[in-house]
């Protein structure tokens, strides 16, 4: 991974010609300002200077220093502007990829039912993102392209890029939205043209198989930032293997052994910190009364019970 | 009153005593310091979190607290710090305590609304701390309350802004008292123009609080109207605008940043003169770039929303008057340099603290104009390194502005001197820390390290241990200057009315000043800063 940024995509040159502008010249005036205040600390200092001038300003440098920074700002305003036009307009043949943040996910839809993960594009070939937000403000971040756009609910906002380098680049979630904002990555990969028409055939078409119906209210809870399907163990036990297992939860009144059936999992849900599972902290799930119907706990459960039936 | 009889003169700190006789006081004098003292215990509550915050990026991954935790840190710490310690901050304490003195007036034009001010703000910062553990929910918006998120699951955010809008209010108050008084109550012959640059700075900032404030109450009232009525305003499930609500936000909020800044500058504009013994260079300019700033300000907002899907046109708009507004804050600098500029300067600590003022204040200034540039804020926005800007602007610039405030009427207020040496070894600490801890973070965030992040990639592993160790050296710092000021403050030397040879009114005075300030109503005959004697001849 790079450690230096690289200049990633076609709009990067624009933003770095504009930022090395700006900052040569905050450079130049910082050690110019800085300097002056040590020179006049040394040079006038009261040792050395008992009678001080009394002159009260300048009409003349008055008007210099507001002529030359303002000529200055406007020029800094201009390569800002240069560096940003091209970034709203959208060549007409660019690909169009749609991009779905939720708490706390990016999916890459390149339509008919093609969803990644991981936003995989060809190689100097320009790219549309349509960012759309399921649940709350979102920011799609790409360092190494010099791009970023809000995701906002509502608003079908968009940027585009076209890859220059090929290599691997990260991408963040820039808008504040909740718990695992700062887990809220993913990746962008940018290969040949050839290889990427391979992998979009290869790519596995997530919509034919509809999701059950328990695990579509996981999802979209977000339960499963917290507790895995695979047994891997985050803040919370893993979903893997739960129905009718046997576990050691801590109540008020000491541990027990629960068998994970029916009960215990609606009681997990509605009064989670009641029995928590041995080893895993207390207090960091909130209940799910308000949020969760009778009809969706029988759902979960049911979820719970065929996935692990079918093994 | 036998003051001539007694070893201590009367002065407002001791003319009456007990804790009602300050709860209940009108003097403009006391109720700054009332201010002074709530706005330090809030600042250090929240100065802790900031260093708790920066123990646990010291590492990647999860190191003294949980995600959540984090989050709810860096929220509280920014209400605090923002709304309950910076906006009110100099011009409610120093403000308060000063403006009359500087004047020639006996107080306020309205001392019992501004006793019942300090209490509307009292309310209002118990109201913002309870708006964030109400209904057993972890805090967890950050301080700007964006929705849709802060408005799910829990209706903390009306609680949230209706603190905002209780401080507001105490804000609006304060504005308004200031802004009769500077009005009204001039001595007799200090024209507009003979008037001192701390009042005038904290005029502008006063006309500021009571036009933009009223925003936030607005919207407040939006948002109960959506939870309450279904009028979708703001949340798209009813047919709402998120950026609506960001639009507003900002309208209040990007004004506020001027009512911090402005009494800042306001104050380097008084410590430069007395330090130099020399006129302030260029009056005219000062005064009318403080109004123009308090104007143009107003037209800003949209550069924090540049990469929210705003239209093209108006974030151009947007970028073209936020360097216009980059204008004004570099010809003060300029007449300060001038001002010092064939002096007789003395390095005291104000004018340490004030020197301090503006190389870190330049600093956030030239990295706001990367903000400011449209490329180039697509690339920093919401990174690291619009956190380490705002830093420099409001700790490096207001924060500063403060400790040479402080430092530079501690002798008027309470008659006693700090101890110098120490004043300097705190001021070295403090410097040092505060760059180590807010500098990598603007090359972090130019690497792409965003904001708000309890969690980051390990190359970024190096740049927040270093930032880390200077919020240790920070703090130090901080303890360090505390410390000198609280223990002189009855063991310190006594202080003579007038230690640095300053010319403006409250040096005229005793230190402490008497109750009533003046016992006769001084008659202004001369500008500001006239050094007809200086005392280096």
């Amino acid at each position: 991974m790079d450690t230096f940024l690289s200049e990633g995509s076609n709009l990067a040159g624009a933003v770095d010609r504009a930022f090395i502008f700006i900052f040569t010249i905050s450079f130049i005036f910082t050690i110019g300002i800085t300097a002056m205040m040590v020179y006049i600390l040394i040079h006038f200092s009261r040792k050395k200077v008992k009678n001080p001038r009394q002159f009260t300003g300048s009409v003349k440098l008055e008007i210099v220093w507001t002529v030359v920074p303002l000529i200055i700002v406007l020029m800094m305003f201009y390569f800002g502007w240069v560096g940003f036009a091209p970034m709203r307009k959208v060549p007409a043949n660019a690909m169009p990829i749609k991009v779905i943040g939720r708490m706390w996910t990016w999916d890459f839809d390149y339509g008919n039912g093609k969803i990644s993960k991981e936003l995989v594009v060809p190689y100097n070939r320009d790219i549309k993102l349509n960012l759309v937000s399921l649940d709350v403000n979102h920011g799609l971040f790409i360092p190494a392209f010099r791009v970023k756009e809000d995701v906002i609910p509502g608003y079908s906002n968009y940027l585009w890029f076209r890859p220059i380098i090929k290599d691997t680049f990260d991408i963040f979630c820039t808008e504040y939205c909740g718990l695992a904002h700062s887990g809220m990555v993913s990746k962008v990969i940018v290969i040949d043209s050839l290889a990427f028409e391979k992998w979009l055939v290869d790519l596995k078409v997530t919509g034919d198989v509809p999701d059950h119906p328990g695990l579509t209210i996981i999802k979209t809870n977000a339960c499963l930032t917290c507790h895995s399907l695979d047994g891997t163990r985050i803040v919370g036990p893993s979903f893997k293997g739960l129905y009718g297992s046997k576990r050691i939860v801590v109540t008020d009144q000491g541990e027990k052994e629960v068998e994970a059936f029916d009960d215990y999992i609606k009681r997990s849900i509605l009064d989670p910190n009641a029995e928590v599972v041995k080893g895993f902290n207390k207090g960091l799930m909130q209940s799910y009364k308000e949020v969760l119907k009778g009809e969706d706990l029988d759902k979960i459960v049911d979820y719970f019970r065929t996935s692990v039936e079918k093994k | 009153m036998n003051d001539s009889s007694t070893a201590v003169p009367l002065n407002f700190l001791n003319h009456k005593t007990g804790l009602w006789s300050w709860l209940s006081s009108t003097d403009h004098k006391r109720i700054g310091l009332l201010y002074l003292y709530s706005i330090t215990v809030f600042f250090c509550v929240a100065a802790v979190l900031g260093l708790l915050m920066k123990i646990e990026k010291f590492a990647p991954g999860q190191t003294i607290m949980t995600a959540q935790t984090y989050n709810g840190m860096f929220t509280i710490h920014g209400i605090i710090m923002i709304f309950i310690v910076v906006i009110p901050g100099l011009a409610a304490v120093f403000g308060n305590i000063l403006l009359p003195i500087m004047i020639g007036a006996k107080d306020v034009a309205f001392p019992k609304l501004n006793l019942f001010s300090w209490y509307v703000y009292i309310t209002g910062a118990f109201l913002g701390l309870y708006s964030q553990f109400a209904h057993g929910h972890v805090p967890d918006t950050g301080w700007t309350f964006y929705v849709p998120y802060s408005a799910e699951a829990t209706s903390n955010v009306v609680i949230a802004l209706t603190a905002a809008f209780v401080l507001g209010f105490a804000s609006i108050l304060t504005g308004l008292n200031f802004i009769v008084t500077i009005h009204r109550m001039r001595a007799p012959g200090m024209t507009w123009f003979r008037m001192p640059l701390f009042p005038w700075s904290l005029y502008a900032t006063a006309w500021i609080q009571i036009l933009a404030t009223p925003i936030i109450g607005i919207t407040l009232l939006m948002v109960i109207a959506e939870r309450t009525f279904q009028i979708g305003f703001f949340d798209p499930k009813l047919g709402g605008d998120p950026v609506l609500y960001q639009h507003l936000f900002w309208i209040y909020s990007h004004p506020a940043v001027y009512v911090m800044i402005l009494p800042a500058m306001g104050v380097v504009s008084e410590i430069f003169p007395t330090f130099s013994q020399k006129p302030i260079f260029g009056y005219g300019a000062i005064v009318f770039s403080s109004l123009a700033i308090a104007f143009v300000g107003y037209l800003v907002w949209g550069h924090h929303m540049y990469t929210s899907g705003m239209s093209y046109q108006a974030r151009w708009a947007f970028s073209l008057l936020t360097f216009l507004v980059a204008v004004p804050s570099a010809i003060k600098v300029f007449n300060w340099l001038s001002t010092m500029y064939g002096g007789s300067v003395d390095l005291k600590p104000p004018l340490l603290y004030a020197i301090s003022f503006i190389f870190l204040f330049s600093i956030g200034g030239f990295t706001g104009l990367t903000l400011g540039s449209l490329a180039t804020d697509i690339q920093v926005h919401n990174t690291e390194f619009i956190v380490a800007h705002f830093h420099y602007i409001i700790f490096g610039g207001m924060g500063f502005g403060f400790f040479a405030a402080i430092h530079y009427w501690y002798p008027k207020i309470y008659g006693r001197m700090y101890s110098n040496r120490w004043a300097y070894i705190a001021w070295g600490i403090l410097f040092t820390g505060f760059n180590i801890l807010y500098f990598p973070m603007f090359i972090m965030g130019i690497q792409g390290m965003p904001r708000r992040y309890f969690d980051y990639d390990p190359k970024f592993t190096l740049g927040q241990e270093i930032s880390s160790i200077g919020a240790f050296i920070l703090i130090i710092g901080l303890i360090a200057m505390i410390s000198n000021l609280v223990y002189h403050r009855r063991k310190g030397a006594i202080a003579p009315a007038n230690p640095w040879h300053g010319v403006t009114l409250e040096w005229q005075i005793p230190s402490p000043p008497p109750h009533e300030n003046f016992d006769e109503v001084p008659v202004i005959t001369h500008d500001p800063y006239v050094f007809d004697h200086p005392y280096t001849k």
